[in-house]
């Protein structure tokens, strides 16, 4: 099996230390440890192409640079991270004279970039690399009885990538069907959260993430299952001023893919950052038939 | 009686705007938008907006430059793309707003009040000096430049939600090399002059 070097990005270190905790021991158990790439400095996300395109390429550039030194392709588990090194990726590989001189000034700065690196979601890695046959093989604990609505978000599937639909995503239902949970049919699927957006106007995140969390509440999900932070932030964020606002919905959990799929794999509870969660987590528990306060 | 000019009209406009953003947004295919509107109806945040997407690509094509760049809209794109998978004609919507909001920084012509470009600068400034982001400093970085202090009182629950399940860090995080990094950033800085 290849190896990649594993790019936390600066949300799965701070306000989604519960990514991370469930990722690794997930890729533990599936044979296929992470190893945390050396000295990575963050992508810059939407700001940095707000005010710099120049260097938000370079120091994407960087990165691509670091990993390429490893020989070892990147897996970014963050979707702004994800779109950003690979827009900026295939920007450095473009040919543009733009961007030959940054691949010009990263050489002199002695973070030299070939163009050898790809950059890939741990999704895409489990869909087409590992192979959801032998994720099934591994799950010790199916979790049926559970209903989720797989919420893909925006970025991962939108211009860069073409390893699943851009309208109607199918990967991350596959996957839970793989672990024994039941995807609802759900058409907000690939609606935007609001990104960074969502916490600076407040109106904002909570008229978008109405949307979503009302969809899931309709086609009877018990919790929505993100493959990003910033959609696991704002909807858990928020979701306390969508139910002041809108009688219609309750509070819902949301979980990161990689803490269910650790459940499935027979990992402790207590081992995947569950108590990281705002709301209560009791009537999944009860559903999973697996008691705990947590 | 004085007659006042009531219309933005072709002597007002700037028809270079064009060609700038074509430009710096690697995008060509802006010419061949035919006005269909696919884009403003896939945006999560039309409804906010001062101009729709469509409006915007109509009027970068007919110079409106000063009118845009002023505009909300680039700031109000949640960057999600959708526009531009689904565009008939290939035009990079998402990432000319992204060209719009340099533009206005540029020009000093966005409008002050919204917290976006706060933002989007303070993360730029951050992460230029430590090679990492730490969301705490960011945000209130962001609220001094806008000297909102009430802001920062409206995050409290979010902050306390934060606090006991162990996910706010008010460490400052920093890369090791940033020797290496000013070094990049100081060269490309430089070639693009």
């Amino acid at each position: 099996m290849k190896e990649y070097a594993y790019y936390p990005g600066c949300s799965l270190k701070a306000g989604s230390k519960h990514y991370e905790e469930s990722l690794l021991p997930v890729f533990k158990e599936l044979g296929s440890p992470l190893m945390e790439m050396d000295d990575w400095n963050c992508c810059g996300a939407t700001a940095y192409f707000s005010v710099d395109d120049t260097m938000a390429a370079a120091i994407c550039g960087r990165n691509l640079s670091i990993a390429e030194k490893s020989q070892r392709d990147i897996l970014a588990p963050c979707l702004g991270c994800y779109l950003t090194m690979k827009k900026s990726n295939h920007f450095l590989k473009s040919g543009e004279e733009k961007a030959a001189k940054i691949l010009g000034s990263l050489k002199d700065a002695g973070c030299e970039y070939k163009g050898t690196i790809e950059v890939k979601h741990p999704l895409e890695f489990l869909t087409n690399e590992y192979g959801l046959d032998k994720v099934k093989e591994k799950v010790r604990r199916p979790l049926s009885n559970l209903k989720v609505a797989c919420y893909y978000g925006c970025q991962l599937v939108r211009p860069y990538t073409d390893f699943d639909n851009p309208d109607n995503p199918v990967t991350l239902d596959n996957l839970m069907k793989t672990i024994g949970a039941e995807p609802v049919p759900y058409s907000a699927k690939t609606r935007c959260c609001g990104g960074s957006l969502a916490g600076t106007l407040e109106d904002v995140g909570v008229g978008l993430n109405y949307i979503l969390i009302k969809e899931a509440k309709k086609k009877g999900a018990d919790v929505i299952v993100t493959i990003c932070p910033l959609c696991q932030f704002n909807l858990e964020m928020i979701q306390d001023k969508v139910v002041q606002k809108h009688k219609d919905v309750d509070k819902m959990p949301i979980l990161y893919f990689s803490q269910l799929m650790g459940l499935a794999l027979g990992i402790s509870k207590d081992d995947l950052g569950f108590s990281r969660s705002f709301h209560s987590l009791n009537k999944m528990w009860g559903k999973l038939e697996m008691g705990g306060t947590t | 009686m004085e007659i006042q000019e009531k219309l933005t009209f072709e002597r007002d406009l700037d028809h270079s705007f064009l060609d700038e953003v074509k430009e710096s947004s690697f995008s060509e295919e802006i010419s061949r938008c035919i006005q269909c509107g696919t884009c403003s109806s896939s945006c999560p945040m039309v409804e906010y907006m001062d101009y729709s997407p469509r409006k915007i690509i109509a009027m970068i094509k007919h110079g409106f430059k000063d009118e845009v760049l002023k505009s909300f809209t680039p700031w109000l794109c949640a960057s999600c793309y959708n526009c531009q998978v689904r565009c008939p004609s290939n035009i990079k919507i998402t990432d000319i707003m992204y060209t719009l909001k340099r533009k206005a920084i540029e020009a000093k012509a966005y409008p002050s009040r919204l917290p976006i470009p706060a933002l989007s600068k303070e993360m730029h400034k951050y992460i230029a000096k430590h090679g990492r982001n730490s969301e705490i400093w960011v945000v209130m970085g962001m609220y001094l430049r806008l000297k909102d202090f009430i802001g920062p009182l409206k995050m409290t629950s979010t902050g306390l939600n934060l606090m006991k399940t162990g996910r706010l860090s008010l460490k400052k995080e920093k890369i090791k090399n940033t020797k290496q990094l000013h070094a990049l950033l100081k060269a490309v800085s430089e070639d693009a002059k």
